[in-house]
C-alpha cells in the first residue's frame, strides 16, 4: 500500500506493507535511526516519536495510520547546530549515558514542557514513565528537564524585555 | 582524605568546568547522541543486506525428533534456512563459553533451555525472516526438566548435558576457598552464631539495546567485518578466530555505539554466529537483531545462588567468622564470565569490609534447564553475591545482638592502618579508610534522627525502615600472572599519537557502553600531557584500529585501561622532555613540568609548550641524538593487583501496611573510588547502580515454572525501574586514593549495583522488625512482603 506522511517537516510518500511498523518505516525505510526499538510491548519507549503533537509508541503504531499524519522525530528537535533547550538540558545535567533511551526521553520532555512550561519533579517522573533508563537513576533526567524548563523561561523573559 | 556531599547541579550555571585535566566536564559524544546521530549495531545499513531470524525452542528439555525447513525455504525472500545438522556438516554446531565449557550453536541432539536456538532464517527483510520462522516444522521428543536446583543433583534427575561424554549427573564444579578447620573451629568457640538461608534469585542484565550483529563476509579479500553489540570487540574476535577457524587478521569486530552492556554484552551469542555464518553462505552482508523476549529468555543472565550464611560473634559484637555454603545455577551451558582461574568469579571476597579471624566458602554448581549465563550484571565478577551475603547476614547479627546495625560495623572494620589488607579467603585490599565513609552516610542521613522517626512511628503502627551497607569491592581484572579469560590475559593496551599541531589521538582496547570514555579518557591525557580535552580524540571499539585488550566489564576500564592511558602519556612527556631539552639548549635535568609545557629550572620565562614539542617532533632539524622523529608511544599495562573500591549506603523505606507496598523514600550513597576523574559521570555511574538496587531488590527476577517456561520474557513481566519507583539519589564520597594505579583511581561503574540491594533489603526486613522478622528473600514484591508480614517468608525458588 501507499502511504504519505510528514516527517519533520518534509512529505514522504513510499509504497509498503500493510503491516510495517511506524518505527520500521522511520528507520528502515526513511533512515531515521534516531528512533530506536527496544521492546515490543509499549513498556520501554525508546522509540517515542510524536504524531500530530503528541507523544506515541512508533512500535505499536502502524506506518499506515500515521498516514496523512505529522510525525516528529528526534532529528528533527535540534535547529540547524542549534540544540533544542531540552537537548541541551540533557547535555548540561548528564541526562544520558549510553544514549539509547534518549530520543525518545527527549521526545516525551520537548511535549511535556510545551503543555507545562514549568514541571515539578513529580509531574516530570509522571511524565516520563512509561519509559525505561537503565544508566541514568532517573535524578538527571529530571534535573535536564528543570534545567530546559528555567533556561527557557529566563529567553522568553529576555524576548519580552528586548521588545 | 577529603569527605563532601556532591553539590546538586545548579538549575542556571553551565555545568562545564572546562578542565585541562580531572573535573566537571560535560560528555564529548553527547553531541551525536543527543541529535539522534549515535550509531548503534541496528542503525548499520550495508547495500544489499539481508535479515536474520532465530527459532528458538519452546520446551526446555526435549529431544529434537525432525526438521522440515522446505517450507521456509520456499517462503517470499527467503535466501537460506540453516540447521544444527548444517552447522555439523561445516564443524560448527559447538562453540566454546567463556567458561570453557561449549555451547549449541544450533541445538543438533536436543534442546536445554527454552528459547535455545534450534535453526535460523535469512531473508530480504526482517518481516519475511519472521515469517519464514512460521513455516519451519520441528518434531520434538519432550523430556523432564531440571528446574528445581536443590533437585538437580538427585539421583533421579535427568542429565541435561548427554553431549559430554561420560557426563552422568548435573554437576558444573565444586569450590572452595578460605580455612575450613580453622572456621569451625572459630565457630565453635564463639558465643553467636546467626544462621540465614539467603537466595540472590536470577536477574537479567537488560540492556535497552538487545543484543545483534551485522556480518559482512568479503569472499575476495578473506575478509569478515563484524558490527556488534560487544563490550569486549578485541576477546570477540579471537574467539571467533578460534571457532570459526578464520584467520584472525582477516577479522575486524566493530563495537559502535552500545546501548547499555552491564554484562549482558560479554558472552559471544549463537545469534553472533548465525550472521558471521549467514553471510558466508548468503554472499551478502546479515543482519541479526534480537528482540527483547529473546534477550530475556536467551542471553546470560546473573546471580541465581542459593546460599546459607553463617556469622560466628562475640556477645559484645565482635564479628569473628563467616562461612557460607552455595548452591550455583549455570543454567544448561556453564557461560559465565569469570577469569579461568575463579570459576565463581570473585565471591571470596564475602568477608567484607571486616577484620575477621577465619573465614570458609563450600560451593556446588550444577546445570539444570535454564538459559546459560552467569554474567555479571553490572558487578565485578559475582561480587554482588558476596556484597549482598556478608551484609545481610550481618544485618541479621545485628537483629539477634540488639545493636544498631551501624555500629555493630563500625566497630568490626578493617582500619586504615592494616591495609594493604589480605584477607582471610586471600584477597589483598589495596587501601581503605572506612570509618569516615561511614560516617558521611550516616551524616547526610542524618541517621540518628531517621532513628527517633522511626520509633515515633512504629508506636502508631507505621512501617519505617533503615538500611544500611557497606561493601568492599575487587575490581580492575587483573594481574595477568593469574586472571585469563580462555587464556587471554587480561592486560589493555593503549595507544597515543599527538599530531604535529599538538592534537592527539588516543586508542583504546576497552570500549564504551554509556560509560563515557570518550571524555574520561580524554581527561586522563590532558591531565598527564595538558593538551585540552577537547584536542584529544578517543578512538576505541574497533579491533582494526585500537591495539589488543579485555574490554570493558567488571569496572575494569579505569582501573586497567585508565592507568594504561595514564602510563603512555608519561610515557609520551618522556620523549617530548629530550625533545624540549634540544629546543632549550638544556640537560633534560633542567627542566620542570608544569602542565602543558617544559621550563628551565629557575627560568621559568624559557619554556615550550606540548604543542611546539609536537611540531617540532615531526619538523624539520635535528632531533636530540638517539630521539626519533614523531611524538608516540603505546604500552600494554597490566595490573598489579585489582583496585577495591568501597562505599556507605544508608536506605530509608516505607511500607504500606495495607498493600505491603515498599516505597524508597530516601537513598544516600557514600562511595570512595579514589582519585575522581570527572564527578559528573561518578555521580551518572552510581545513581543507574543505585536504581538497579531497587530493580533487584523490589521487583526484579527471572523465573520458571515447573515445566521450565520462562515467566520473565517480557518487559511487562520482567520489572524494571522506572522513575515512579526511585527516589531522587544522595550522594557523597571520600577519597582514597589506590596505592598501585598510576593515577590512584578506582573502579566506579558497578559500586552503586552491589552496595545497593542489601542496604534495601536491609531497610525493609527493619521496617518488619515488628512482625518479628530477620530475613526475606528478594525481590520484595508486595505480595512477598505481604506474606512476610504473615509470617510466610518464602524463598523466591
Amino acid at each position: 500500500m501507499q502511504v504519505t506522511m510528514t516527517v519533520n517537516g518534509t512529505e514522504y510518500t513510499r509504497e509498503i506493507e500493510g503491516r510495517m511498523l511506524l518505527v520500521h518505516f522511520l528507520r528502515d525505510v526513511l533512515g531515521l535511526t534516531g528512533t530506536h526499538w527496544g521492546c515490543d510491548t509499549s513498556n520501554c519507549g525508546v522509540c517515542v516519536v510524536w504524531l500530530d503533537g503528541e507523544p506515541v509508541k512508533s512500535c505499536t503504531v502502524l506506518a499506515a495510520m500515521a498516514g496523512g499524519h505529522e510525525v516528529r522525530t528526534v532529528e528533527g528537535l535540534a535547529n540547524g547546530a542549534e540544540l533544542d533547550p531540552i537537548q541541551e538540558g540533557f547535555r548540561q545535567c548528564h541526562g544520558l549515558q549510553c544514549g539509547f533511551c534518549t530520543p525518545g526521553m527527549l521526545m516525551t520532555c520537548r511535549a511535556l514542557l510545551d503543555k507545562n512550561p514549568d514541571p515539578t519533579e513529580g509531574e516530570i517522573r509522571e511524565a516520563i514513565s512509561g519509559q525505561i533508563c537503565r544508566c541514568t537513576g532517573y535524578s538527571s533526567i529530571i534535573r535536564s528537564v528543570r534545567w530546559a524548563a528555567v533556561h527557557e523561561a529566563s529567553s522568553a523573559q529576555e524576548e519580552v524585555s528586548a521588545q | 582524605m577529603t569527605t563532601t556531599q556532591d553539590a546538586k547541579l545548579t538549575e542556571f550555571e553551565d555545568n562545564d568546568q572546562k578542565p585541562v585535566g580531572f573535573g566537571r566536564m560535560l560528555r564529548k559524544e553527547d553531541a551525536r547522541l543527543l541529535r539522534g546521530r549515535g550509531r548503534f549495531v541496528d542503525d548499520v545499513q550495508l547495500p544489499g543486506m539481508l535479515h536474520l531470524a532465530i527459532l528458538r525452542s519452546p520446551f526446555a528439555h526435549a529431544n529434537i525428533v525432525s526438521i522440515d525447513t522446505s517450507a521456509a525455504e520456499a517462503s517470499p525472500g527467503v535466501k537460506a534456512v540453516v540447521t544444527g545438522e548444517t552447522l555439523k556438516g561445516l564443524g560448527l554446531a559447538w562453540m566454546p563459553t567463556l567458561s570453557n565449557d561449549v555451547q549449541a550453536v544450533l541445538a543438533t541432539d536436543r534442546v536445554r533451555f527454552q528459547g535455545q536456538e534450534v535453526a535460523f532464517v535469512v531473508a530480504e527483510d526482517r518481516y519475511q525472516a519472521r515469517d519464514a520462522l512460521e513455516l519451519i516444522d520441528v518434531e520434538y521428543e519432550v523430556l523432564e526438566p531440571v528446574v528445581d536446583v536443590r533437585k538437580a543433583l538427585s539421583p533421579d534427575a535427568p542429565v541435561i548435558r548427554t553431549d559430554l561424554e561420560g557426563k552422568t549427573d548435573n554437576h558444573v564444579f565444586d569450590w572452595e576457598t578460605g580455612d575450613e578447620e580453622e572456621t569451625n573451629r572459630v565457630f565453635a568457640s564463639a558465643d553467636v552464631i546467626v544462621k540465614e538461608d539467603i537466595v540472590y534469585p536470577r536477574v537479567h542484565p537488560a540492556p535497552m539495546e538487545t543484543c545483534g550483529s551485522v556480518a559482512d563476509f568479503d569472499p575476495v579479500e578473506g575478509k569478515l567485518r563484524l558490527w556488534s553489540t560487544t563490550q569486549a570487540p578485541h576477546a570477540h574476535r579471537t574467539l571467533y578466530a578460534i571457532v570459526a577457524g578464520l584467520p584472525e587478521h582477516k577479522i575486524q569486530v566493530i563495537a559502535p555505539d552500545i546501548g547499555g552492556g552491564f554484562g549482558n554484552k560479554v558472552p559471544i551469542y549463537p545469534g553472533y554466529v548465525h550472521s558471521i555464518v549467514g553471510s558466508i553462505v548468503t554472499g551478502k552482508p546479515v543482519k541479526w537483531m534480537e528482540d527483547r523476549s529473546e534477550n530475556l529468555i536467551s542471553t546470560g543472565f546473573a546471580r541465581d545462588y542459593i546460599m546459607r550464611a553463617e556469622i560466628a560473634a562475640t556477645r559484645e559484637g565482635k564479628i569473628l567468622a563467616i562461612r557460607t555454603n552455595v548452591l550455583a545455577d549455570h543454567g544448561a551451558f556453564n557461560g559465565t564470565a569469570a577469569p579461568v582461574k575463579y570459576p565463581a568469579g570473585f565471591f571470596g571476597v564475602f568477608t567484607g569490609s571486616y577484620d575477621l579471624q577465619a573465614a570458609h566458602c563450600k560451593m556446588t554448581a550444577v546445570y539444570t534447564n535454564k538459559a546459560p549465563g552467569g554474567v555479571a550484571y553490572a558487578c565485578s565478577f559475582r561480587i554482588t553475591e558476596a556484597v549482598y551475603l556478608v551484609e545481610r547476614i550481618v544485618d541479621a547479627l545485628a537483629y539477634e545482638l540488639q545493636i544498631d546495625p551501624a555500629e555493630l560495623r563500625l566497630k568490626n572494620f578493617i582500619q586504615p592502618e592494616q591495609f594493604p589488607y589480605t584477607t582471610k579467603t586471600g584477597w589483598v585490599y589495596d587501601s581503605g579508610d572506612y570509618e569516615p565513609t561511614m560516617r558521611l552516610a550516616m551524616e547526610m542521613a542524618g541517621y540518628d534522627e531517621l532513628r527517633k522517626e522511626q520509633a515515633e512511628k512504629r508506636a502508631r503502627g507505621e512501617l519505617m525502615g533503615i538500611g544500611i551497607a557497606f561493601f568492599t569491592e575487587a575490581v580492575g581484572a587483573g594481574p595477568r600472572k593469574n586472571m585469563d579469560i580462555l587464556g587471554l590475559g587480561m592486560a589493555d593496551g593503549c595507544e597515543l599519537r599527538v599530531h604535529p599541531t599538538g592534537k592527539a589521538v588516543v586508542r583504546l582496547s576497552v570500549k564504551t557502553q554509556g560509560q563515557g570514555h570518550e571524555t574520561t579518557f580524554a581527561q586522563i591525557i590532558a591531565e598527564e600531557l595538558g593538551i585540552p580535552p577537547a584536542d584529544i580524540d578517543v578512538l576505541h571499539g574497533d579491533t582494526d584500529n585500537t591495539p589488543f585488550g579485555l574490554g570493558t566489564y567488571g569496572s575494569r576500564s579505569t582501573p586497567v585501561s585508565g592507568a594504561a592511558a595514564a602510563l603512555v602519556a608519561r610515557k609520551v612527556r618522556d620523549k617530548a622532555k629530550l625533545i624540549a631539552s634540544g629546543m632549550l639548549e638544556v640537560s633534560v635535568a633542567d627542566l620542570d613540568w608544569v602542565k602543558g609545557a617544559f621550563q628551565v629550572k629557575g627560568d621559568p620565562g624559557r619554556s615550550v609548550t606540548i604543542q611546539e614539542i609536537a611540531f617540532r617532533a615531526h619538523g624539520a632539524g635535528d632531533l636530540p641524538d638517539g630521539v626519533e622523529g614523531g611524538l608516540e608511544a603505546q604500552i600494554c599495562y597490566n595490573p598489579s593487583n585489582l583496585t577495591y573500591p568501597h562505599g556507605a549506603y544508608i536506605c530509608v523505606v516505607d511500607i504500606d501496611p495495607g498493600t505491603a507496598e515498599v516505597k524508597v523514600r530516601r537513598f544516600i550513597a557514600v562511595d570512595d573510588c579514589g582519585t575522581r576523574i570527572n564527578p559528573m559521570i561518578i555521580e551518572g555511574q552510581v545513581h543507574g547502580g543505585l536504581t538497579d538496587g531497587v530493580g533487584m531488590a523490589l521487583m526484579e527476577m527471572i523465573s520458571f515454572d515447573e515445566d521450565g517456561n520462562c515467566l520473565g520474557a517480557s518487559l511487562m513481566d520482567y520489572l524494571i525501574p522506572t522513575a515512579l519507583e526511585v527516589p531522587d539519589w544522595e550522594t557523597g564520597y571520600t577519597v582514597t586514593p589506590s596505592p598501585h594505579h598510576p593515577i590512584g583511581a578506582k573502579g566506579i561503574g558497578e559500586s552503586a549495583t552491589v552496595g545497593s540491594p542489601p542496604a534495601i533489603v536491609n531497610a525493609v526486613v527493619d521496617a518488619l522488625k515488628p512482625f518479628g522478622i530477620r530475613h526475606a528473600d528478594m525481590p520484595l514484591t508486595p505480595s512477598r512482603v505481604w506474606d512476610a508480614m504473615r509470617g510466610q517468608a518464602t524463598p523466591p525458588i
